[in-house]
């Protein structure tokens, strides 16, 4: 099975529910915690994870992921590094990497998409890397079969989401908010940009950015998500407990609970 | 999707890495600039701002005790007698009129050395918009006297503590406040960096530097320069002089950066003399410092204005295509050249271009006529390079 196809096959298994799709940031506080972490979130009840990549410049996040990835620098994570977590996390669900650009340039597209199939990553999201952008490395994934994801944001226009509909692959990462990420208090209203995305694919949609609560996952999946994606929450958790695996594992419980 | 006008490439560099969330707010930019260019109403009021209230044209300045010392006729472009003192207020005024134009009110800015914020602010009281800068916590220390300006200016002044908490993290943090609050806000990018269509705007907005001079240099001298310099952090003084010279292909281009304490040290703001691979940093692909896991690294610099990783991606192609050449000027001898300046001219440069000073009065050269972008004055700088000086 191709890491786009084990993908399909995760959203496929859901039956009737929204997948669970926790964020982790590889190698925080280090890489060995971060793997119990992401056991923790697979145990917890996640259908997909997302593991982040450090980066020194992370333009699309908010305070507590660009600290996270700061801490995990510090602590002398490596993109090699996140791939053994992601190589052992593969084992249990599919991973989604999530990286900066610049992380696959320095590498070269070629050989960034060959480690991460090697390593037994499904996907890829580059968040700076927008479809103008995107072709080479988008092809080199889906020759390798990893399924290149792609995003849409409340301000696209139309004309944009049906061009970034057409060529999704694996799911939609649909951005909740304009903004960076990171928790936020208000409820949103999901369903507008819901219904805007649909229009343009018939792939699965995931929203994130902003949820942050049981209670605004689940509004999100009444929405019509098809995967709720959560990130700062459970990274914020990570920096503040004592035994952050288990703290996580008990967040994700919580958020897979309130989407059942 | 539209078929773009602007230069979105330079060679292999430029594009645009960013967020999905910012590419409609970038086409929108972009058609808004095409059609300000052809609007002779935007164009009569930018160049009445620029004439009137900045004081365009600058002087041509031939700089007699210069020249003895370099050894040939030295001519400085006095950018810094402009209004708040350098180059920045030429792009600050244009975006800003465009942000009028674009019906946002709330305008983003970064700052590095903090003439680009104190222009910014500038234009904003001028026009009656909002002002929110950001600028790294180190900057603040380093630049107070700009600091205050920004606030007496109405300027709200955010403290950027990541990082180095210098210009490349006051970028980022301006970029994400974009991301949240581009529906309406404007985004006024200091120097020739950060995605398309902004590298060829700042270009666009800076060149009358280069028009002027180039007019002023044939109608004093009856020829071109030799060489013409300019300092290069991010790059706009150096694109907007550089650029209405590219044609002439016996005129000499000298981009001049910060060697901080040596390119060989590793703290310096070098990367167009430093090579290596290139890199995406703020939005373009461009020479940029960063390690072999293509982490950006932090730059180094006694100038705030050049003390940043990147590049504009311009000059990453005038390098490699030839047209221009980089070199790089270390802490120790800018500051000597601030000093010397200010003992033989009266003229107390800033900082930036006292790196393209110490290099043209230092290094040997067969040029027999040299330009120089003087970039700002130096007042920002006293209380640092007295300082440093140990006075």
């Amino acid at each position: 099975m191709t890491g786009a196809e084990r993908i399909a096959a995760a959203f496929e298994q859901r039956e009737g529910r929204a997948a669970l799709m926790p964020y982790l940031m590889g190698g925080y506080p280090d890489l060995a915690t971060s793997l119990d972490i992401a056991i923790g979130y697979a145990e917890g009840g996640a259908d997909l994870i997302e593991l982040g990549v450090p980066f020194s410049d992370p333009l699309a996040d908010g305070p507590v992921i660009q600290s996270a990835g700061t801490a995990a620098l510090a602590a002398g994570a490596t993109l090699d590094g996140v791939l053994e977590v992601a190589t052992k996390v593969a084992e249990q669900v599919p991973v989604v990497l999530m990286c900066y650009s610049n992380a696959v340039l320095a590498r070269g597209t070629e050989q960034f998409v060959a480690d991460l199939a090697a390593a037994g990553v499904s996907g890829l999201i580059v968040p700076d890397l927008p479809l103008e952008e995107a072709e080479s490395t988008s092809d080199a994934c889906a020759q390798a079969g990893l399924a290149f994801v792609p995003l849409a944001a409340p301000t696209s226009t139309d004309e944009r989401l049906a061009v970034i509909g057409a060529a999704v692959q694996g799911f939609l990462y649909t951005v909740a908010v304009a903004g960076t990420t990171g928790e936020r208090g208000e409820q949103s209203s999901y369903g507008e940009i819901i219904a805007r995305v649909r229009e343009h694919t018939s792939a699965p949609v995931a929203l994130g950015f902003g949820i942050s609560t049981p209670e605004q996952a689940s509004a999100a999946a009444d929405a019509g998500a098809d995967g709720v994606i959560v990130g700062s929450r459970l990274v914020r958790e990570v920096g503040e407990q004592e035994d952050p695996a288990s703290a996580c594992r008990a967040l994700v419980e919580q958020f897979a609970r309130a989407l059942r | 999707m539209t078929v773009p006008q602007l230069d979105h490439r330079f060679g292999p560099y430029g594009g645009q890495y960013v967020p999905e969330t910012l590419m409609p707010a970038l086409a929108e930019l972009e058609a808004a600039w095409i059609s300000a260019q052809s609007d002779d109403q935007f164009q009569a009021e930018l160049g009445r701002l620029l004439r009137d209230y900045a004081g365009r044209p600058t002087p041509l300045y031939l700089a007699g005790r210069l020249s003895e010392v370099a050894g040939r006729p030295v001519y400085l472009k006095r950018e810094d007698l402009l209004h708040t003192g350098a180059h920045k207020i030429n792009n600050a005024l244009g975006q800003a009129l465009l942000a009028v134009r674009m019906g946002k009110r709330r305008i983003i800015a970064e700052t590095g050395a903090g003439q680009h914020g104190v222009a910014s602010a500038t234009a904003c009281a001028l026009l009656g918009l909002e002002c929110v800068v950001y600028m790294g916590a180190e900057d603040i220390r380093r630049q107070a006297p700009n600091v205050q300006r920004m606030g007496l200016l109405g300027a709200t002044v955010v403290p950027v503590e990541a990082g180095a908490k210098t210009l490349k993290e006051a970028v980022s943090e301006a970029i994400r406040d974009w991301v949240a609050s581009v529906e309406d806000s404007h985004y006024i990018i200091g120097s020739a960096v950060g995605p398309a269509p902004y590298p060829a705007i700042v270009r666009d907005l800076q060149r009358c530097i280069g028009d002027e001079a180039r007019e002023q240099i044939l109608e004093r001298e009856g020829r071109l320069p030799r060489r013409v310099i300019a300092c290069v952090g991010g790059g706009s003084n150096a694109i907007g002089m550089f650029i209405p010279f590219a044609p002439d292909q016996e005129v000499e281009l000298v981009g001049v950066e910060a060697a901080g304490e040596g390119i060989e040290s590793g703290r310096h703001g070098a990367p167009l003399t430093a090579g290596g691979r290139p890199g995406v940093l703020h939005g373009s692909l461009s020479a940029l410092l960063q390690d072999d896991q293509g982490q950006i690294a932090e730059a180094h610099s006694v100038s705030a204005g050049l003390d940043y990783p990147g590049s504009g991606p311009e000059h990453a192609w005038l390098r490699d295509s030839g047209r221009a050449t980089y070199v790089a000027v270390t802490d120790q001898d800018a500051l000597a050249a601030f000093e010397q300046t200010a003992q033989l001219e009266g003229i107390i440069p800033a900082l930036e271009p006292a790196h393209a000073l110490h290099y043209v009065l230092n290094v040997p050269s067969d040029s027999d006529l040299d330009l120089i972008c003087l970039s700002g004055r130096g007042d920002k700088d006293l209380a640092e390079v007295l300082g440093l000086l140990g006075r």
